[in-house]
């Protein structure tokens, strides 16, 4: 039997998604207006929400300071290099967890989630020494794979989780058909999971396009992405909060654009398995 | 066979030329505030004269520390010049990692320096970092409200006399706090300021033994006086206030007086960002007559990290930045207040920078504060508002918390200074000291 839902209650239920949601785009929202203002209107008690004088000066600024295409091509080509490669890895991985688990499968998954428990700062030394013995400070390559292996346990998990969903009958009936396990992953099990793979994809590539400890601590000139062009903005001595503001609304915005376009995939790819 | 050499001689040609060409690129850590960011606008300035190439990398303060420190005790290389404060510089300089500063041209005139930021920056006499610009704290406060209210601010005033002008000046229906102070946690925030305010009441963070000193009346003493006079006078939420958030209220008309670093000078008389850039004058930070004042010693300096293989094209520019010249350069195009302050003597020499309204007041808060002498009784370690020892930022940080703790209500000063002592001692001992 149904449950009836009334026009009321359906209304009161909208209202209070919008509440929700406009609380949580709040602090984004505020930081693109004040972007738009003098550094003077952006520190004014009470508080300008739109009765200001809008300009784009903040951006002009930022602009002829910083080489903006830069750090964001290194951030590009860090957030997708390291998922790409942590999708490669995790989808045999997740598979095997999957459909031929062993006794210790579970302790596997938990034992790489740990790994994400550990604060990044206890293994920056040792991660640091690394990279200088083997060249690797600065350049993309090297925060590739690590940012790639911070995110792989997520990849894994979630993965994991959509393959699950999967009956092993399709499996089983591909290779009955004659298909390798390369042909049963790539033409069966992909296709199938197109879903989940992508919400998985979006999400690390946000997670990796965020990531600002490993991205400050390993970069200098060459590889640097967009978080460090946001950390020099930020001043102790100094109110700079318009122009960190004009900074931080052009970092963020290739990926809000990104995941407005990708929602319904992301939603989809979220809630898979959740509703049966 | 000859077309062999010859490519040979070509390839080793083409590799001393581009490691020529990579010589020529120094690439410099640095701090994002005012000045450092003006001085960027001018390394073409620099590139032309000599043909190097600068790169820049800017951080806020807490990375940067954390940025440079990690690349200089893994002899990491990333940076030919690091911006380290007094902090910094004596400890690294006494460990090897920094180059020293010595063979500095004539026209440079190292002695032009102010002994103050010299001897700070310095180890057994040897210079490790040059200063960029340099600052002291010092007194900031409403002409207009101190007028209303009836009071003079004496050029050099007691604790007890600002507390008294605090009260008057305070307007709660009006939204002005008499007083501003730094409360937020961290040992360069609310932490350096008690630790300088601590010094003219008479407290020390050590004794000649490296004991911990917070079990003694005078530190008691500090909290009680910052905390009475706050809950008095001062702004709600203090306790969370920085730099940042006392250069907003001050600007705003919300603090009658502000007591933090002389560098503010600039952005409070500055028109465009102040509301109250008309009525601000400057004094002395307080004492309460026991021969120490409150005003604090920091520099943000420019060193070479000893692992870096282009010292001379990183000394090249240090001089350049660092130098008489540079400061010409910034006054020619952008007015002698905006020029980098408290580094050189021959600034304040200078009959145009003097018209500069808080010039006089930097320089003599700049003079009277004493790093190697920083507390009414004998200390064994160097700085003012800090403690030049490796471990002091750690030990620091969570005492300043501690302290945070007092000024959101949320404990006694007994309590926190009991835990501060407790913490201290057993940092110190594990130290080895």
């Amino acid at each position: 039997m149904s449950r009836t839902v009334t026009t009321q209650r359906k209304s009161f239920n909208t209202a209070i998604a919008w509440v929700i949601g406009l609380l949580i785009f709040f602090p984004i929202l505020w930081t693109i207006l004040t972007s738009f203002k003098t550094e003077a209107q952006a520190i004014a008690s009470p508080p300008l929400f739109l009765n200001f004088d809008w300009t784009l000066e903040n951006y002009a600024v930022v602009q002829e300071r910083s080489d903006y295409m830069r750090f964001l091509w290194n951030s590009v080509i860090l957030a997708g290099g390291s998922t790409i490669l942590g999708v490669i890895i995790a989808v045999p991985a997740a598979w095997a967890m999957a459909f031929v688990p062993s006794k210790r499968t579970k302790d596997i998954l938990l034992w790489m989630l740990s790994t994400k428990m550990l604060p990044a700062v206890g293994v920056l030394y040792p991660i640091y020494l690394l990279f200088i013995r083997l060249g690797l400070l600065d350049s993309r390559a090297g925060l590739v794979v690590v940012l790639m292996l911070i995110n792989l346990p997520i990849i894994v998990w979630m993965l994991y989780t959509y393959f699950r969903e999967i009956p092993g009958e399709i499996l089983e009936a591909a290779r009955m058909d004659g298909a390798t396990l390369k042909e049963e992953i790539l033409y069966v099990l992909t296709p199938m999971a197109i879903p989940g793979i992508a919400s998985t994809v979006l999400l690390n590539f946000i997670l990796a396009w965020n990531e600002a400890f490993w991205t400050l601590n390993l970069t200098a000139v060459n590889a640097a992405p967009l978080t460090a062009f946001i950390a020099s903005y930020s001043s102790p001595e100094g109110l700079f909060f318009a122009k960190l503001s004009a900074a931080s609304t052009m970092a963020i915005a290739p990926i809000l654009i990104l995941g407005w376009f990708s929602q319904k995939q992301l939603v989809r790819g979220l809630t898979f398995g959740a509703v049966k | 066979m000859y077309l062999k050499h010859a490519l040979r001689a070509a390839t080793a040609l083409t590799f001393v030329a581009t490691a020529a060409a990579h010589a020529q690129t120094i690439t410099i850590a640095t701090v994002n505030n005012g000045d450092m960011i003006r001085m960027q606008g001018y390394t073409d300035n620099f590139t032309e004269a000599t043909g190097i190439e600068v790169e820049w990398v800017t951080l806020e303060e807490n990375v940067l520390r954390q940025r440079v420190t990690t690349d200089i005790t893994t002899k990491g290389g990333q940076f030919d010049i690091m911006t380290i404060g007094m902090y910094e510089t004596p400890i690294w300089g006494a460990n090897g990692w920094l180059v020293p500063l010595d063979g500095l041209s004539d026209e440079y005139d190292v002695g032009d320096i102010l002994p103050a930021m010299s001897g700070g920056l310095s180890h057994e006499g040897t210079l490790y970092a040059a200063p960029f610009y340099g600052e002291s704290s010092m007194i900031m406060y409403r002409t207009d409200l101190m007028e209303k209210a009836g009071m003079e601010m004496p050029d050099a005033p007691t604790w007890e006399f600002i507390r008294e002008a605090a009260a008057a000046m305070t307007d709660r229906d009006a939204d002005i706090n008499g007083i501003c102070l730094r409360g937020k946690a961290g040992w360069g925030e609310g932490g350096a300021f008690i630790t300088a305010m601590s010094n003219s009441f008479g407290a020390r963070w050590f004794d000649e033994d490296w004991k911990p000193q917070f079990d003694q009346p005078e530190w008691a003493d500090t909290l009680n006086f910052y905390v009475g006079m706050m809950n008095e006078s001062g702004p709600a939420g203090y306790a969370t206030n920085g730099f940042n958030e006392n250069l907003s209220l001050f600007q705003q008309g919300k603090c009658g007086m502000w007591i933090d670093a002389t560098v503010a000078a600039s952005f409070v008389t500055n028109p465009t960002d102040s509301t109250v850039a008309d009525s601000v004058g400057f004094a002395l930070a307080p004492d309460t007559g026991l021969g120490k004042r409150s005003n604090w010693l920091w520099a943000w300096a420019l060193a070479i990290p000893a692992g870096t293989e282009q010292a001379d094209s990183a000394k090249q520019f240090i001089e350049w930045a660092t130098s008489k010249d540079y400061i010409d350069l910034v006054a020619e195009n952008e007015g002698w207040a905006n020029v980098p302050p408290g580094a050189r003597t021959s600034l304040y020499e200078n009959p145009n920078y003097q018209e500069v309204p808080f010039a006089k007041m930097t320089l003599e808060s700049i003079l009277s504060a004493d790093p190697n002498n920083p507390t009414v009784k004998p200390v064994p370690y160097v700085g003012i508002q800090f403690a030049a020892i490796p471990e002091f930022a750690g030990i620091a940080t969570q005492v300043s918390q501690e302290f945070s703790a007092v000024y959101a209500g949320q404990q006694t000063v007994e309590e926190a200074l009991a835990k501060a002592q407790a913490f201290t001692a057993e940092e110190m001992e594990a130290a080895g000291y």
